[in-house]
């Protein structure tokens, strides 16, 4: 309570007027940026980077190097490498590489899409509950805590099976396995933040609740938000992969990574390479979501990533 | 006896960077002796007391010079040599025992650990030196006591354990970091008294370290300034608030409130220059109304002038003359009108099931100062909340003018809202450290004053108006000092043009030359916008400066209101006694 001094920031001093331009940064930018460059500069972040980015340009270009088309029958069944396929036929005698190049989109789409909504739900219920502090804070909570009681992908399954394979049905779906995990992520972090004083002199002027929700509270969890959405990103490929893998998500003939694993596990001992290829690109997308995720985190409490500040 | 600590030209920098934290640090302490390290935040006062232990920070290292406690070096000490020194010769008493004890073992524990790593005599003497050690810090040496957990002591016993633990192996060399900071006055005079006390009896070298000027009259020995790294004065305390001769000193003392002393406090304008920013010449130039070419040539040496009396400066004659560290005497009170701005009528107030305030009456005039004084846990806080309408859970009233307020900002109006503003005590907690002072400020005008053009301009008067930069708006908070933080939050209170502002706390953040000119500039304001203000605070000698009346807040009572002379002079009530008995002064020295 008795004059503590705390001043040890750097002062820029009264007649020294910091010298920032004309075109300030805007303050999301800024928040934002400054995790992800100090989380760049990680030796770990920079793999996970460059794996997710070859495995985006495959989903996107790769249909347009594809030499054949992902559903022609190209030759026998289950035949290895050749000079024609790379890497064999599949069960059904299709080219394993052409359908390989094919099938990433879907996975990966579906998982930005479940990852985006499922996580954006999340940071509004979590942020709501924190600042609420009532019975509203208990009635979110506790309806998560009734959606984390089913595994996720039991509740997937669940959705799938009474309403029918639909992609927009299972995006929704892991979307909604994601929203109680992070809500009470992010309502950890805001609860902290709710009890700073700035929020309470944006009270004390009577400012919206919800300018209060998203313009004081929001901005200052972006770390926790950035750290879920590297995660969640993760779990929704895996996800999403093992939906299709059960048949449950595309359908044959469409290629799909999760779908071709299906397809071809019965033959795995006689043409792995069907099966080995989509696995080695699933694995190596979590990997890589999973390193930039950790760099992000590593940033964001300031492990390594340091800063000049 | 010879010297308990000596150090010589001490230099700690900052690995990796061509940057001094301190250096030409010299001082030496003889046994019994208690040398108060004085500077602001910045200064290096901790990294020279750290020093003493033979620690230092991360980051930085021991650049040269030495450190000599009870003949040996520091620097010749091996990893296990340190850690008998520590505890064992060279004691330390944090500035927090909240953190410094572990809260999850018994005090038995804690003592017994301290006695038993340096092991002195048989188990059943340590039990003994343990009692023994508790009884002389004034606590009770019982097994039930002994059974407790920090968490079950006042900030005062706590600290009070922690001087013991600090004792209790009989060190020869004691560095106390600000022990006081953290506790009110009463439990403030009492640990000062304890380590005075044990320093005398057991001839004890301490080295005690603060910012608080007045602590140290009423302490020190001998008092080192230091300032940006530098030991800028070193003299005895008569020598050094009697006639202080270095410029930065004077100012300082200057810029202390004094309870005693009617003057107005004066801040130093300007900052400290940290770490690899510093001048090859004296630090303190830029700031320095003295200052000459010959101060642009070197750091000056140090001029004894006195036996002991030692200060860093070219032109320390002149300052003793040119440099007045009394402000002279300034009563200008605003006249104070009839009307009311703010009345508090029979308020009754509710944290949860503890009642807090009781039948609380207040009333601030038009263009009136009211001070609240009181000790943490007094309620003055809650009492500043219910009028900002942030504390929801009272009875009685709190009107504005005339006109009765519901409690929550919430279902206030709008115009009510825009009245009232309210200032937080920690500025570094009352800025959304996202947004930028223009981002800030702006909203609040948005707010109020909706469907108004050219937000540049007036984001740019608003700072102004508290002496900032209008290029200020585009730094966010974390790129500004404190003094100047405290200046947003003041700015964006004036934004929304109101009568009256509840300051609570204000500049108990802030170090003291900062704290004048906050202080400064709140008295500038008010003359000039024609505020009401309640100012809330802890501290007996900042109210002369600023209030026309005060109250005395104690256990949620109102217990003393009157004029600031009148409370200050001739105190009625006991509890007002007390506590003004127990303010540390400086003038009390010289």
């Amino acid at each position: 309570m008795s004059g503590q001094a705390v001043d040890t920031a750097v002062g820029v001093g009264l007649e020294v007027p910091p010298s920032a331009g004309p075109g300030a940064p805007s303050l999301q930018k800024r928040a934002w940026l400054g995790i992800l460059r100090n989380a760049l500069r990680l030796g770990r972040t920079k793999i996970g980077v460059a794996i997710v980015l070859l495995l985006i340009a495959i989903a996107l270009f790769g249909p347009l190097i594809a030499p054949h088309s992902p559903t022609a029958f190209i030759g026998v069944p289950n035949t290895g490498p050749s000079s024609d396929a790379l890497f064999g036929t599949d069960a059904l005698g299709r080219d394993v590489w052409s359908r390989f190049l094919n099938g990433g989109r879907s996975v990966l789409w579906m998982s930005v899409a479940a990852t985006l909504l499922g996580v954006g739900l999340g940071v509004i219920i979590g942020l709501v509950a924190a600042y609420a502090r009532n019975w509203l804070d208990d009635v979110l909570m506790r309806a998560s805590d009734v959606v984390l009681a089913f595994p996720q992908i039991i509740l997937a399954l669940l959705a799938v099976s009474a309403i029918g394979s639909k992609l927009w049905l299972i995006v929704v779906v892991v979307a909604i396995g994601h929203v109680p995990r992070v809500a009470r992520v992010i309502r950890a972090a805001a609860q902290e933040v709710v009890e700073r004083d700035f929020v309470k002199a944006a009270e004390a002027v009577g400012e919206k609740r919800s300018r209060i929700v998203f313009g004081e509270l929001l901005p200052n969890v972006t770390s926790p938000l950035l750290v879920e959405l590297g995660l969640r990103m993760t779990y929704s490929i895996g996800l999403i992969a093992a939906v299709s893998f059960l048949g449950l998500g595309l359908q044959p003939p469409s290629s799909d990574w999760g779908l071709m694993i299906n397809e071809n596990r019965l033959s795995i001992t006689v043409q792995a390479w069907a099966v080995v290829v989509p696995v080695i690109a699933i694995g190596l997308l979590t990997i890589g979501t999973n390193l930039i995720t950790d760099g992000i985190a590593r940033a964001a409490i300031g492990i390594d990533g340091r800063s000049n500040r | 006896m010879s010297t308990a600590v000596e150090v010589r030209d001490l230099r700690i920098e900052l690995v990796g960077r061509d940057a001094d934290v301190v250096d030409e640090i010299t001082l030496e302490i003889e046994p019994g002796e208690v040398l108060g390290l004085v500077g602001e935040s910045g200064s290096g006062k901790t990294t020279v007391g750290m020093a003493l232990l033979g620690h230092v920070r991360r980051g930085g290292r021991v650049g040269g010079g030495a450190v000599v406690i009870d003949g040996r070096d520091l620097a010749e000490l091996d990893a296990s040599g340190l850690r008998g020194l520590r505890g064992g010769t060279v004691a330390y008493i944090p500035q927090d025992p909240g953190t410094a004890l572990n809260p999850a073992l018994r005090l038995r524990t804690q003592l017994r650990e301290m006695l038993d790593s340096h092991g002195a005599g048989s188990d059943g003497e340590r039990g003994a030196r343990m009692r023994e050690a508790l009884e002389e810090v004034a606590l009770p040496s019982d097994d039930a006591f002994l059974a407790r957990y920090p968490h079950q002591l006042s900030g005062g016993q706590q600290q009070r354990v922690a001087i013991a633990m600090a004792f209790a192996c009989r060190p020869n060399v004691i560095v106390c970091d600000e022990p006081t900071t953290g506790l009110d006055v009463t439990t403030q005079a009492r640990v000062l008294q304890t380590v005075r006390e044990l320093c005398r009896s057991h001839s004890v070298a301490a080295l005690y370290v603060s910012h608080d000027l007045a602590v140290v009259a009423e302490l020190a020995d001998r008092v080192a300034v230091m300032y940006a790294g530098r030991i800028v004065e070193l003299g005895t305390r008569d020598q050094l608030f009697g006639a202080a001769r270095h410029p930065y000193t004077r100012r300082l003392l200057r810029a202390v409130p004094d309870i005693q002393g009617q003057r107005a406090v004066v801040g130093i304008p300007g900052f400290a220059p940290l770490p690899g920013r510093r001048p090859d010449w004296c630090f303190f130039e830029p700031r320095c109304e003295l200052a000459t070419d010959k101060c642009r040539s070197a750091f000056p040496p140090a001029f004894e002038f006195e036996a002991g009396h030692r200060a860093r400066c070219y032109h320390a004659d002149e300052a003793v003359r040119d440099v007045p560290v009394e402000g002279g005497v300034e009563e200008v009170h605003v006249q104070r009108e009839p009307e009311l701005a703010l009345a508090i009528r029979n308020l009754d107030a509710h944290h949860g099931e503890h009642h807090t305030l009781f039948g609380v009456e207040l009333e601030v005039h038009r263009h009136e100062c009211v001070a609240l004084v009181g000790e943490s846990g007094s309620g003055k806080t809650t009492l500043a909340r219910c009028v900002a309408g942030l504390h929801k859970d009272f009875t009685g009233a709190v009107c504005l003018g005339s006109e009765e307020l519901p409690p929550a900002a919430r279902s206030r109006s709008a115009e009510a809202r825009k009245r009232i503003q309210y200032v937080f005590q920690n500025p570094y907690a009352s800025l959304n450290p996202r947004r930028t002072v223009g981002q800030t400020i702006a909203r609040q005008l948005e707010l109020f004053f909706p469907r108004q053009k050219d937000m540049g301009r007036r984001v740019g008067e608003s700072l102004e108006r508290v002496a900032l930069s209008p290029s200020a708006a585009e730094a966010y908070p974390d790129e500004l000092s404190g003094g100047e933080r405290q200046r947003v939050a003041i700015a964006r209170a004036l934004a929304a043009e109101p009568d009256l502002i509840v300051c609570d706390e204000i500049t108990s953040a802030l170090d003291v030359s900062v704290q004048a000119a906050i202080i400064d500039l709140l008295r500038e304001l008010r003359t000039e916008m024609g505020l009401s203000l309640l100012f809330i605070t802890h501290n007996l000698a900042l109210i002369r400066t600023i209030a026309d009346r005060v109250a005395v807040m104690t256990e949620g009572k109102i217990v003393e209101l009157g004029t600031t002379a009148q409370v200050l002079e001739r105190p009625s009530a006991p509890y007002t006694q007390q506590l003004l008995a127990n303010t540390p002064s400086i003038a009390a020295v010289a």
